[in-house]
């Protein structure tokens, strides 16, 4: 009945240790197998992540050049400042209409000096090169500097969305046939400008700290004040999180007696850490926002609902690094008298940290990258046009994160936006990478032999 | 046939410190220690032999309530520290151990400075006023555990770091920093060489001038070398406790005649 029957009374063939028989031979020949596949599965998973990575640096460095336009601005006195005597309440009531003409009929000086032939004809024939926002910076400054009302200043103005597509490729001659936001005139006009020099494209930081624009101003659009939502959307998970998990390891693994109710409550954390981020975002909107009545799209309720889901994942990281503290340790520590828990503070915990770090930046990273629970909150969708006013109003008004503004972005139209979306998953990526290079850092700088 | 003790084997008191009367202990349904009865001189080290398994450990765990920690093991009749129950309700564990130190099996020193291993006891129990205070209780454990020559210039150095030996007097160091007046040894020298075991053997004999030693050992010849006071435990029950000198040469109970003659074990 086993295996290994026997065959009759023919003694196995003897082999000296140079010949190699039959079955080693198989051996060695599945062994070398198995090697390759190993090998293969590797180079697959490293191909696929160049492929990825490439693609990511590829489509989003774009995002991170800008096309400007310099445009020396004559800022006319007696459209910004008619009484004369500088008074900023009484400039303010000049809107950004007032402004626009000024800098259409200064690019159109610049288009004048260059010599270049155009059939256009006056300043609101090139508006569509440049940003609607143009208008809005010039009054910002002019707002912050009065005295310099009446002269003429070097402005660097945002192109246009289409403009920037035309540098970066993204526009052609062909593809704006239909598009009836600039016509092949302004290409023309560009092609001259960017020879002298005048548009040129520079490093883009209001990107990477700017706001976000509505879906028309796509050159002006940014990742900072989403970037500030996921900023104190971390800061809850971490403050909420890291103490609870801890805490909660800490009692479950040196405290607890062994018994039914811890045992159904550690399944239940193992759970948990598999349950889809889907059903901890409509727990958000249903605790956080319909019963305690928080406000709908803050990062508060977005970090709490967050805090939730990186829970498990802290629990279980800190509990593994709390078992992997030999038992000599603690036996150490009470066999001179001390008690439980200066046992475990003293002696375990730290022995731990690293390891609970780690988990705790992991979880983290996770928290940071995750979009669904955002969905259900309200922090997707939101357009996250201002800049939270303090602390305070960080957590509680309405922002949007980091992965919700990229998926918000991949949706518009515009395919500068398409780029821009790219862009900020590039940063994302940047922010993670970041994170658990600390985690490294951390845990090399803490870890302990023994 | 054994070695012969280089040490007077006669014991110097009579005086009792610990106590058992009918202790049994359980883990859960296992009934691991049955009816012992045992007094624990003063002055004396005591020496618990028997095979593996057969409750030695266990036995010294509950001396000082270190089987506290096993959630599910249980603990009944009586055991008295000069005199007091260890097991009333009113004793804190963590108070019973600083008079009953503990030295295990496996050295562990923290993974700290060879200074910090020994100062924690003293320190958790307030026992140094100042840091000169300190040092100097650091000193004298160090001195007691037999390690200070060899240690004091590098106090800042690991625990970790030492030798086998080295870590395991450090060890014997910090238990007797506390200045307990009952040192128990699991097995102080199964992880050790023989030379480290002799340090650690002679030691024992000098600790046994300021207290009582009760040392679980696998050793019957160690047993014979270190002890005045010998139990043989066989599973689970005490099957005999006497003078070393005469469970060695005239045991009374057949079973600890086997056991030392080889038999069983």
């Amino acid at each position: 009945m086993t295996d290994a029957t026997y065959t009759g009374g023919k003694e196995p063939a003897k082999h000296g240790l140079l010949t190699v028989d039959a079955r080693t031979k198989k051996r060695n020949a599945s062994e070398k197998r198995f090697r390759l596949y190993g090998l293969a599965a590797i180079g697959a998973g490293v191909f696929f992540l160049v492929v990825l990575l490439s693609a990511i640096i590829s489509n989003g460095i774009g995002a991170f050049q800008q096309t400007f336009i310099e445009v020396p601005v004559y800022l006319e006195e007696a459209k910004l400042d008619k009484t004369g005597n500088r008074d900023p309440a009484e400039m303010a009531k000049v809107s950004t209409f007032g402004y626009s003409p000024l800098i259409q009929n200064s690019l159109w000086k610049v288009v004048v000096d260059s010599g270049a032939e155009t059939p256009l004809e006056d300043g609101g024939d090139v508006k569509q090169m440049i940003s609607a926002s143009a208008a809005a910076k010039v009054r910002d400054w002019v707002l912050a500097n009065p005295d310099r009302v009446g002269e003429t200043v070097d402005f660097q103005i945002l192109a246009s969305s289409r403009v920037d597509g035309y540098l970066k490729g993204r526009v052609s001659r062909e593809s704006i046939a239909q598009d009836k936001n600039i016509d092949a005139e302004h290409l023309d006009l560009v092609d001259v400008l960017r020879e002298q020099g005048v548009v040129h494209k520079s490093f883009n930081w209001e990107f990477i700290t700017g706001a976000d624009a509505s879906e028309s101003r796509a050159e002006q659009a940014g990742l900072g004040v989403s970037m500030l939502g996921s900023l104190f959307m971390m800061i809850t998970v971490l403050l909420l999180a890291l103490p609870i998990g801890v805490a909660a390891s800490i009692y479950l693994e040196e405290f607890a007696p062994t018994n039914r109710f811890t045992d159904f409550i550690e399944v239940n954390i193992s759970n948990l850490a598999a349950v889809p981020s889907i059903v901890f975002g409509i727990l958000g909107l249903a605790a956080f926002i319909q019963f305690a009545h928080l406000p709908q799209s803050a990062p508060i309720v977005g970090g709490l609902t967050l805090t939730l889901m990186t829970l498990p994942t802290i629990v279980i990281s800190t509990r593994a690094a709390l078992k992997a503290v030999p038992p000599s340790i603690r036996d150490a520590a009470l066999g001179v008298g001390a008690s439980k828990m200066q046992a475990t503070f003293h002696h375990v915990l730290p022995l731990a940290m690293p390891g609970i770090l780690t988990g705790t930046i992991i979880g983290l990273a996770q928290a940071l990258g995750e979009t669904a629970p955002l969905l259900l909150i309200g922090m997707v969708g939101y357009i996250a046009t201002n800049y939270p006013e303090g602390v305070f109003s960080g957590f509680l008004s309405p922002n949007s994160a980091m992965p919700a503004q990229i998926y918000e972005w991949a949706k518009r139209a515009d395919p500068a936006y398409y780029e821009r979306a790219w862009g900020g998953i590039i940063i994302l990526l940047l922010f993670l990478l970041a994170m658990n290079l600390i985690a490294i850092v951390l845990r090399r700088k803490f870890e302990r032999r023994w | 046939m054994y070695d012969s003790p280089l040490r007077k084997t006669e014991v110097d008191t009579n005086e009792s410190k610990i106590s058992a009367r009918d202790v049994q202990v359980y883990y859960g349904d296992t009934h691991a220690i049955k009816d012992v009865n045992v007094e624990i001189l003063d002055k004396t080290v005591t020496a618990f032999i028997g095979p593996s398994g057969c409750g030695k450990s266990t036995f010294l765990r509950t001396l000082n309530r270190m089987n506290d920690t096993i959630d599910i093991c249980r603990v009944e009749g009586l055991i008295e520290l000069d005199g007091e129950d260890i097991y009333d309700k009113r004793v804190d564990p963590v108070q019973l151990r600083a008079k009953v130190g503990m030295v295990f099996q496996k050295p562990n020193p923290f993974p700290k400075s060879i200074y910090d291993n020994v100062a924690y006891g003293p320190k958790i129990h307030g026992l140094a006023k100042n840091k000169a205070e300190l040092d100097e209780i650091v000193e004298k454990a160090l001195r007691r555990g037999a390690i200070w020559d060899e240690v004091k210039d590098r106090l800042d150095a690991p625990g970790t770091g030492l030798s086998g030996g080295q870590q395991q007097r450090l060890c014997i160091a910090r238990a007797v920093a506390t200045e307990p007046e009952v040192l128990l040894m699991d097995e102080p020298c199964s992880a050790l060489d023989p030379i480290a075991t002799s340090q650690v053997e002679e030691l024992i004999d000098e600790l046994r001038a300021n207290y009582s030693v009760v040392i679980v050992t696998h050793s019957m010849q160690q047993a014979a070398r270190v002890s005045q006071k010998t139990a043989f435990f066989h599973l689970g029950n005490l099957v005999e406790y006497g003078d070393t000198s005469q469970i060695f040469t005239n045991p009374v109970d057949p079973r600890t005649e086997s056991y030392i003659t080889g038999r069983i074990g």
